[in-house]
């Protein structure tokens, strides 16, 4: 399957991945109006810094996802495309994901929200935006 | 191949994704006593809670049987397994198995307490039919009273808050949910629940129940209109061990663990019959020894395992441990691994964090109010990482894939 890499050498720590995911996520038209409500970063990715170096992680969406194999309610499920999806309505936001994700790609949605992780932008025609929009070429998206 | 699965759970769940994986056309069929298709056991705290409906809690789509060609039968108690003849019984009528899986799980303990029969409404709390029969006592006007502060004693307890007048929890412990904290953590959780208006009642049990009253040791009476217990669960061997298999390990106490006895691939002493989930006994990597992990995350991956080595699917030993995540009224905590070790804290902003250390491995942790990202931890219990490898004070921190050094960051992020 095609998953996202990362290039750490070309990243400059921009964190525009960041918040291109945020506005992806959240189905709106026009970029400003995913943080109306006060929606912040992380949601899919999000960019560490470790001596110097910036580097983007996001979900693997593994060949043997631990997320979705301790998820409580059944929520997380692998799609077609081989993306690891969250059906918003069925998790009840246990966190179990969040303490089994081995690269800690799973964020917290909030008190009893769904929670957050990469859908590799399913809603966009699977063109991840943290791909498209970074200014570096640090991020690809490509067949493994 | 004829494929038999005892058991509706998560494992059962695990057992068909896998099976299904190496053998399209053979024959699954899953007997349960219970009446659903499977579901979430610990979503019923959330049932209660009104965080989860049941049209939501089904574990896998609705078309989920019928869609891998699995027979289902619903309120179908099995009675009994012959090995020599490769049966399993029920209602009577004997069905032959190729292979078959164990995934029984696991029944609550009721101590025996003089007048608990008297109680009239007393129920405990495992499936989604405790979950159901309770919200038909619930009210404003009414006192329920749990036996049992662990992790179901708890999560019961929230479900119930806010749909019954009065919530009492006695435990025979001297702290809440003695097997997933320390003291410190225990007594924060404890705290939370009491400013919601719970009542405690710890280092007491009930001497002897009336039709709607606990008479406590220690002299306290606690009337009340429902009655749960929760003291802990105790796995469903009877099958396996009427069969003739192992169900039980030595331990150095005398006293020996109870659980089917299986090996790497679930398989238990028994040819050809598999078992996997609360039922069965786990090598937990962080204690180095065989003991009984009750958490669906484990029963999950155990049935998959199942799944696989029943239908010659690769099987690879897999590494389990406690973890547990949950939230209680607003307190969210993820803890996992054991508590033993040099305890390190790194309490920040209004967050408990807590890491027990020991030969250079990181054992256990337990992070109340601030947990982002905990999964790196339970990857480094889980793998054994050394912790001089790592830069564990940013780790203890803020867990991070660069605290585990560049090489692994390239190694798995990169291509």
């Amino acid at each position: 399957m095609k998953r996202v890499y990362v290039n750490e050498e070309w990243c400059l720590g921009c964190r525009l991945c960041e918040y291109w995911c945020v506005f992806s996520a959240s189905g709106e038209k026009h970029f400003p109006f995913a943080f109306d409500g006060g929606a912040k970063p992380p949601a899919g990715i999000r960019v560490e810094s470790a001596g110097g170096i910036n580097f983007a992680v996001n979900c693997r969406h593994c060949d043997d996802p631990l997320c979705m194999k301790s998820c409580i309610s059944g929520a997380l499920s692998r799609d077609d495309h081989g993306a690891i999806r969250i059906d918003k309505a069925k998790c009840v936001g246990c966190h179990t994901c969040i303490a089994m994700c081995p690269y800690g790609c799973i964020v917290s949605g909030g008190e009893s929200m769904p929670i957050k992780k990469c859908q590799l932008c399913a809603s966009r025609d699977y063109t991840p935006q943290c791909v498209s929009h970074c200014p570096a070429g640090a991020i690809v998206f490509e067949e493994e | 191949m004829k494929y038999i699965i005892i058991g509706n759970g998560v494992s059962s769940v695990g057992a068909i994704e896998a099976i299904r994986k190496n053998d399209k056309t053979g024959s699954i069929t899953v007997f349960t006593d219970e009446k659903f298709p499977c579901y979430g056991r610990p979503l019923i705290s959330y049932y209660l809670e009104g965080k989860t409906s049941t049209d939501k809690m089904s574990y896998r789509g609705g078309n989920f049987y019928k869609d891998n060609n699995v027979t289902l039968k619903l309120g179908a108690a099995i009675t009994k397994i012959d090995p020599t003849s490769k049966t399993v019984t029920a209602g009577g009528k004997e069905y032959a198995y190729g292979k078959l899986l164990v995934a029984t799980g696991s029944s609550p303990f009721v101590p025996p307490t003089p007048g608990y029969d008297r109680v009239k409404n007393k129920f405990t709390f495992i499936r989604l039919s405790d979950a159901l029969a309770i919200e038909k006592h619930v009210g404003a006007d009414k006192r329920a009273l749990i036996i049992g502060a662990g992790l179901t004693g708890l999560k019961c307890a929230e479900g119930l808050y806010g749909r019954v007048g009065k919530i009492t929890v006695v435990d025979m412990a001297d702290r809440v949910l003695p097997a997933v904290t320390d003291s410190d953590a225990s007594g924060i959780v404890r705290a939370h629940l009491e400013s919601k208006g719970m009542e405690f009642f710890l280092s007491d049990s009930v001497a002897e129940y009336e039709e709607n009253a606990a008479v406590l040791k220690s002299g306290r009476r606690i009337e009340f209109d429902i009655l749960i217990t929760s003291v802990g669960v105790r796995p469903n061997v009877s099958l396996v061990a009427d069969a003739g298999g192992a169900v039980e390990i030595p331990t150095e106490t005398g006293r020996p663990i109870r659980g089917i006895v299986v090996d790497e691939t679930q398989l238990t002493t028994l040819p050809d019959v598999y078992a996997a989930g609360d039922c069965t006994l786990s090598y937990d990597v962080t204690v180095g020894c065989a003991r009984m992990l009750a958490l669906q995350p484990n029963a999950y991956l155990q049935g998959e395992t199942a799944g696989n080595a029943m239908s010659g699917g690769v099987t690879f030993r897999r590494d389990y441990l406690p973890v547990n995540a949950g939230g209680f009224l607003g307190l969210h905590m993820i803890t996992a691994g054991s508590y033993v070790g040099d305890a390190i804290t790194a309490n920040a902003d209004g967050a408990f964090r807590r890491f027990f250390v020991k030969d250079d491995r990181l054992t256990g942790f337990i992070l109340i109010g601030g947990y982002d990202r905990a999964g790196i931890l339970t990857d480094m219990i889980r793998k054994r990482t050394p912790v001089s490898n790592v830069d564990f004070e940013e780790m203890i921190k803020q867990p991070a894939l660069g605290a585990l050094g560049m090489d692994y960051v390239r190694a798995v992020l990169g291509k």
